[in-house]
């Protein structure tokens, strides 16, 4: 094992002492508690309780306040103890290099394992406990892959900072949402189970018509401007759905037809011919349906990765990324940047619409909530974790944060130590947040930080490291 | 030398402002093909606006730019770069995240020209330099790398004219002599017309066939390149007096020392 890379001890000064210095890091810890004890005070160790008159009565909590100051005061002294003398040999791999070896074999041990998956699931958990892993882990979090790799055309290549990007996720699932139910069946009822399958490019034109809308007013603004510009895009759009009653039936939304294998439903209650019956397979149709959704959704969001990686190498994408770094240079290098923002915009937005249509056919019912601008602000969480520009680091971090999300409802053991009224899932924007501090002080470029090159004259593109330019250059 | 009866670029009366601060007053100026025509001037008086202006950044709301017989005025920026107009802009302003050889394919590829190997061949002869670091990020050159990239980027795609900003702009002296020489090289071999706008006046002259002299966004002077090095006026305030208040003067001083003219 290489032992300069793994477990050398970390000082400040020249030479390493010989002990380790207890009173500096006892001193250390014990201001850190004490700061912990002033933030503690208002806030943590009173509660406010309505007694049986419905007045307001307030209740100390020594306890809590003393778990808090003790739990700082020996996380601090323990991390003083691991940055002195390196990390036990139990964790020897601390820092993890992307090689470039590793880095090629990782997109390819992904794909093998998102697609053995379901069947993993299925042999795992038996036909019960499957469709929970594989409908709300698997098809939820490459749902989110595939909207954060839309997102990742318009802010990781093309610099143009959007969080209003959930808009052309609704935009596509109210176009499956009102064609499925209303236009098919009052035109040509007879496609109605092909419902899925016509709408789906609709979605995505819609989507894409909808992004150079929301392009032509922003053409000229950068930055912080153009985040506020597409924020009220994306307000806009979820408030004229809520409020556009005749049309939207507002906050009570649509009920919208399930998907279908090909026009073959999964399940039917009138005794129609399902693809269970066709095919003879076991098992339950919610398995079934269950399994396909996460196929479709798998073969979307690759669809999303394999245009990105060939757009980037067409001028397209490199003229993308070159408007990132320079707006004015561009212009003068005889590159249209108008058309340029314009088919960034629109691209990014039709994989949002293709997104947002395959979660009205998932869902059975659309309805404004699920357009929110948390949503937007999740999406450009996973794009920046991830490494903005990354395929591989935004599917990582899609999976740590969706995952993460979904795998905190599944702790209710903790009610067990924490008492009946806590809910892990309430502090998932705490541990998010938290998160997101990690990353900016250890990996402030995300995940996957480096950026491969799109040509190479002799065969051996190196990616560039980030940590190669200065900040704020990238 | 030859005059063609008609500048390849050509200012007539052009004025630009920056809201309502006027940058350029009525400059007129003419760069006949297979010169190199230089702009001197102090820190501010309207160089680079000019350049930016040719390029319709800031536009010009009062005369006319003609370029190759065209009306260029009213053209969208990059209309005017396909038509065979090349900027190194002020501040280089390389694609920092992208690798030199992405960064030369981006001054091809939209100008039209599609014989990048071939062109990439012929700019790491010019510039060895890029050569060594094609795989490498434009942000970690060094300035006077990334200097040669920018020119690099723009003859990529074949121009007929060049605008060169400031190229001697934060680099040492040799590295300067290195990319003047180059200038004079690619006019000499390949008959490339240049506009130069410098600060560095001593330079700048003593390669310009045609010199301009800006003063507060007014042309004040013009002449030969040696008529203007001669001139008493242009020494004392560019060359002579002018290192006191100067910084690229007082590093012309240095390079003076070296090689007399």
């Amino acid at each position: 094992m290489d032992t300069t890379d793994g477990g050398t001890p970390v000082s400040d000064g020249a030479l390493p002492s010989p002990r380790f210095p207890i009173e500096d890091a006892l001193r250390s810890a014990g201001l850190w508690a004490l700061v912990t004890l002033g933030l503690c005070f208002p806030i943590v160790a009173f509660e406010t309780l309505q007694d049986f008159s419905n007045r307001l009565t307030i209740e100390a909590r020594p306890l809590l306040v003393l778990f808090a100051v003790a739990a700082v005061f020996a996380g601090r002294l323990g991390w003083l103890a691991v940055r002195y003398h390196g990390l036990p040999q139990l964790l020897p791999a601390t820092r993890f290099e992307l090689t470039p070896e590793r880095k090629k074999q990782l997109p390819r041990i992904g794909l093998a394992a998102l697609l053995i998956f379901p069947f993993f699931a299925l042999l795992l958990t038996g036909q019960g406990g499957a469709v929970k892993w594989i409908d709300n882990f698997g098809v939820q979090i490459l749902i989110y892959v595939m909207l954060a790799w839309g997102l990742n055309i318009v802010v990781g290549l093309a610099g143009l900072l959007d969080l209003g990007y959930v808009a052309f996720y609704a935009v596509g699932a109210y176009a499956y949402a009102l064609i499925a139910t209303y236009v098919i069946p009052a035109t040509v009822p007879g496609l109605g189970p092909w419902a899925f399958w016509i709408c789906l490019p609709i979605a995505g034109i819609l989507a894409a018509f909808w992004g150079i809308l929301l392009g032509f007013p922003v053409l000229r603004l950068r930055g912080d401007y153009l985040a506020i510009v597409t924020l009220a895009f994306g307000e806009i759009i979820r408030l004229v759905l809520i409020n556009w009653v005749e049309v939207t039936n507002g906050n009570a939304g649509i009920r919208t037809p399930y998907i279908t294998f090909f026009g073959l439903p999964f399940s039917s209650r009138t005794g129609e011919t399902t693809f269970g019956d066709v095919f003879a397979l076991p098992g339950s149709p919610a398995v079934h349906r269950s399994m396909f959704l996460y196929y479709t959704i798998l073969a979307l969001a690759l669809l999303v990765a394999v245009a990105t990686q060939r757009l980037r190498r067409l001028p397209i994408g490199r003229a993308w990324e070159a408007m990132r770094e320079d707006e004015i240079a561009c212009r003068s290098l005889g590159i249209n940047t108008v058309n340029t923002k314009l088919t960034a915009f629109a691209i990014g937005a039709m994989f949002g619409g293709l997104a947002g249509a395959f979660f009205g056919a998932r869902q059975g019912f659309v309805n404004p909530r699920s357009f929110e601008f948390m949503e937007s602000a999740t999406i450009l969480a996973i794009v920046v974790l991830g490494g903005m520009g990354s395929l591989v680091g935004v599917a990582i971090a899609a999976v740590a944060v969706i995952g993460g999300i979904e795998l905190l409802r599944e702790l209710s053991f903790l009610k067990q130590i924490f008492g009946p009224e806590f809910d892990p899932g309430q502090y998932r924007m705490l541990i998010f947040g938290l998160a997101m501090v990690l990353m900016m002080i250890w990996r402030p470029r995300g995940l996957v930080g480096a950026r491969q090159p799109t040509i190479a004259l002799d065969g051996n593109a190196k990616a560039i490291s980030a940590s190669h330019v200065k900040e704020g250059h990238g | 030398m030859n005059q063609p009866s008609q500048p390849l670029l050509s200012l007539q009366g052009i004025s630009a402002s920056y809201g309502s601060i006027t940058a350029l007053h009525n400059v007129s100026l003419d760069v006949p093909a297979g010169q190199i025509v230089t702009l001197i001037g102090a820190n501010g008086a309207g160089k680079s606006t000019l350049m930016m202006t040719i390029f319709g950044m800031p536009r010009a709301h009062a005369g006319r730019i003609m370029f190759d017989g065209q009306d260029i005025s009213a053209l969208p920026t990059h209309q005017i770069a396909r038509l065979g107009l090349a900027q190194s802009p002020e501040g280089r302003r390389i694609f920092g995240r992208m690798t030199v050889e992405e960064n030369l394919r981006m001054g091809a590829e939209f100008a039209g020209h599609r014989e990048f190997e071939r062109d990439l061949q012929h700019m790491t002869t010019i510039f060895p330099r890029l050569k060594e670091r094609l795989h490498q990020r434009g942000g970690t050159l060094s300035g006077g790398e990334q200097q040669m990239l920018a020119i690099a980027r723009a003859l990529m795609s074949r121009p007929k004219l060049l605008l060169l900003d400031e190229p001697s702009l934060g680099l040492a002296p040799l590295i300067v002599k290195q990319i003047f020489r180059v200038i004079a090289d690619l006019n000499a071999r390949e008959g490339l017309t240049v506009f130069l706008v410098e600060q560095n006046a001593f330079h700048a002259l003593r390669l310009a066939h045609r010199a301009y002299v800006m003063v507060n966004g007014v042309i004040t002077m013009s002449g030969s390149g040696q008529e203007l090095l001669s001139s008493p006026e242009v020494r004392a305030a560019y060359l002579e007096g002018g290192r006191h208040h100067d910084a690229a003067a007082a590093q012309l001083e240095i390079s003076q020392q070296g090689e007399t003219p």
